[in-house]
């Protein structure tokens, strides 16, 4: 009887360490914005009016645009893992860096969208509430660009293949997962506080 | 039949003594671990010498050393190390050593990552400790935090948040890592139901770190928020929420609890079944127990808040009853297992019994304070300093120590001594019940916790005094620990591979083992492949 030699990786056709790794780390995060989200609804439910009077309206426009890039982008960067997948290079390229661009585009969309609002972070718990899970969302968005960035740079560099691409296969979860947050936060803050 | 020999007891070769630089850069998951062990000590050192400072404030009435300001920021820093930068950490040190070996696997899933979860550890720490030097002093609102006092406080509070937040993330990234090893790296024949019990405890540990640490991530950036740009998350004046801290805190830290046991009750159960000769009563029992009490943790937090009057007191009161029941059964499998066994009184062993008379004494508590009507009357007291205590020192601490006397010869090759090993036992057990039994009386007798001076006609003297004595003897035991380990590591290596006759796949390579775990891995059949390891040698050669 012989010795079973050492094998590290497990047969292919089950999650790879990296993405496992990023399934994890965003079961880890929404736990995170979950606090928030728990902050919010125990701060609006004791307070007598939500919002709370002397907040002016929210305009819905901007951020319904806002949520347009995200959720478009999202899709786009689901076409770039498919070509990928197909061996596309090309295409995962042109797609994953029109992520990108959705994504700086909503970065900067956001800020200004800020400079337009009427209330600031220190004025009471909604501008507490609103800045600060909107901001959170925020750095979250600028590291997935980060992230998504760093793959782009993978692909240009003609590493990514339909073999090899955990970096994008995981950096596609998380993109989701920061689409989703933005998604709860959009109807937190835009269509269940009522007026 | 190459690999079923008897363990060879041959003497390994010394290497050459590791460059300090290797020992900075290193991703082997083996030096990591010891490098966790090594930090974690030092920590452990630092809040051995704050609580050794309280108890002398403490051995008499009136205001010998420390003016209250001064007391509050060494109790901060006492409950804040230990929990964060000790006990945890030391688990997770002993994890990041064994997981990979008693799975079989040639290091962690993310070599390079568990290095940066364990190098955010001190730096994390001293970030904590740095507080110290500022304006105002260190932290000081308790390990707990509770606002308002905690957005109230100098600069010293601001280094708590920032040291926790890097601790926490570490934390995170290591749990990652352990899950992402014990699900994918397992060697082949290693099923789920044949891994080693301790590497269980890590893998339910990880769950609750990857899922509880982040929501006490997010309530620190509330009061640091709060502190630095304004924000009233919880200033009720302007519309916040002060409870809101607890509810977060505490959601993040009653699953913390288990953080901080889970790991040693797998390395209790392991320890049990190898020095009575037995396997383990009920395996399945005991995974099925971890894996309930991580589900039933999430619903238990607010038995920590039963005295502000805002929380369903019978909901909680039922959540928190219930985990004795998963938590008894383990009781039972550890008699069970030494039942009739042939059992061997060596220093782990001795720690594991301690371990078990010890924190069947906090648990027993536990389930007392878990009665709001109790709760009322000893919330804030010293009863629950005692309870504690007897969880987290009596409980974890002792088996830690289990854990070291057992694992260090296969970490480094050398027997600890056993002489000095049951010195330490003695003095330790005494020294424990000596300085936290009194607590549990004084807590009843109505003394507040978290407080640096009392009256000396309350009778809480003799108590206090009888107490600050306990905790010198504890401070001689660990003494003897720290010479234990210093005079074994000047003498050669002599350990065989195998010198306990244990159960689980890190005794079947050499001690220490090499830099890649296994020359060769054994066939993995049963829940106890060392054993079977042993059992094929003794057969006649067929």
């Amino acid at each position: 009887m012989s010795a079973v030699t050492v094998r590290n990786e497990r047969p292919s056709r089950e999650m790879s360490g990296p993405v496992m790794g990023m399934v994890l780390f965003v079961a880890s995060e929404a736990m995170f914005f979950a606090a928030f989200f728990g902050g919010y609804f125990t701060i609006s439910g004791s307070a007598k009016v939500w919002p709370p009077p002397g907040i002016p309206d929210l305009e819905i426009g901007i951020p319904t645009l806002l949520t347009v890039i995200l959720v478009t982008s999202s899709l786009v960067v689901q076409l770039s893992l498919r070509s990928i997948r197909r061996d596309d290079r090309r295409r995962a390229i042109l797609f994953l860096g029109v992520t990108i661009a959705l994504g700086i585009a909503f970065l900067l969309l956001q800020l200004y969208d800020y400079s337009q609002l009427g209330f600031g972070v220190k004025d009471g718990t909604f501008g507490t509430l609103f800045y600060v899970m909107t901001g959170i969302h925020m750095a979250h968005v600028f590291g997935g660009v980060v992230f998504l960035s760093l793959v782009f740079g993978q692909a240009m560099g003609g590493v990514l293949s339909s073999t090899n691409h955990d970096s994008l296969a995981a950096g596609a979860i998380y993109w989701d997962f920061v689409d989703v947050v933005w998604l709860l936060l959009f109807t937190t803050f835009y269509l269940l506080a009522p007026r | 039949m190459a690999v079923t020999e008897a363990p060879t007891t041959e003497l390994a070769p010394e290497p050459e003594r590791g460059r300090l630089l290797d020992w900075l850069k290193t991703t082997d998951h083996k030096k990591i671990g010891i490098l966790y062990l090594i930090n974690s000590f030092a920590f452990f050192a630092v809040g051995g010498v704050l609580a050794l400072l309280m108890r002398t404030e403490l051995a008499r009435p009136g205001t010998q050393i420390f003016a209250p300001h001064a007391y509050n920021q060494l109790f901060t820093l006492h409950g804040t190390l230990m929990i964060f930068l000790v006990i945890f950490p030391l688990l997770a040190g002993f994890g990041n050593y064994f997981v990979p070996l008693q799975i079989g696997a040639l290091d962690m899933a993310f070599p390079r990552i568990n290095a940066l979860s364990f190098w955010l550890l001190p730096v994390g720490g001293l970030t904590i400790v740095s507080g110290f030097l500022a304006r105002g002093g260190a932290a000081a609102a308790g390990w707990t935090g509770y606002p308002p006092l905690s957005e109230q406080l100098g600069t010293g509070q601001d280094l708590w948040i920032a040291g926790l937040i890097i601790v926490g993330t570490a934390s995170i990234l290591g749990g990652i890592n352990f899950i992402v090893t014990i699900l994918r790296m397992r060697a082949p024949g290693m099923t789920m139901m044949r891994m080693p019990v301790f590497t269980w405890s890590i893998l339910a540990t990880s769950l609750l770190v990857i899922l509880a640490a982040p929501v006490l991530t997010a309530g620190l950036i509330m009061v640091f928020a709060d502190r630095q740009i304004g924000t009233v998350f919880f200033d009720p004046g302007r519309g916040g929420v002060v409870l809101l801290w607890q509810h977060v805190f505490w959601f993040f830290g009653h699953p913390e609890v288990y953080m901080l046991i889970l790991g040693a009750w797998g390395i209790v159960t392991e320890i049990v079944s190898v020095f009575s000769g037995k396997p383990i009563f009920s395996y399945r029992g005991v995974i099925l127990s971890f894996l309930l009490i991580t589900a039933l943790s999430f619903s238990v937090w607010a038995h920590h808040m039963f005295a502000t009057g805002a929380v369903e007191l019978p909901f909680f009161s039922v959540t928190t009853e219930l985990i004795s029941i998963p938590t008894g059964v383990l009781f039972f499998i550890w008699l069970g297992t030494m039942w009739k066994g042939k059992l061997r009184f060596e220093p782990p062993m001795l720690f594991a019994l301690g371990f078990i008379a010890m924190f069947l004494i906090g648990g027993i508590n536990g389930v007392w304070a878990a009665s709001p009507a109790m709760d009322f009357a000893i919330h804030d007291t010293y009863w629950v300093v005692a309870h504690l205590h007897y969880v987290l020192f009596g409980g974890t601490i002792f088996g830690v120590m289990a854990g070291m006397y057992y694992w260090f010869p296969k970490m480094t090759g050398r027997m600890l001594s056993r002489k000095l090993g049951i010195w330490q036992f003695w003095l330790q057990l005494v020294g424990f019940n000596l300085t936290f039994f009194p607590m549990h009386m004084l807590g009843l007798r109505g003394m507040p916790r978290r407080i640096a001076d009392y009256a000396p006609d309350r009778g809480w003297s003799f108590l206090n005094l009888m107490s600050s004595i306990g905790a010198f003897v504890i401070a001689i035991a660990m003494i003897v620990f720290f010479v234990n380990i210093f005079l074994t590591l000047r003498k050669p290596r002599s350990a065989p591979d195998d010198p306990w006759e244990s159960n689980t796949l890190e005794w079947a390579t050499s001690s220490p083992p090499p830099a890649h775990n296994f020359d060769a891995l054994p066939p993995i059949r049963s829940d106890r492949p060392a054993y079977d390891l042993r059992m094929a040698a003794k057969e006649p050669q067929a």
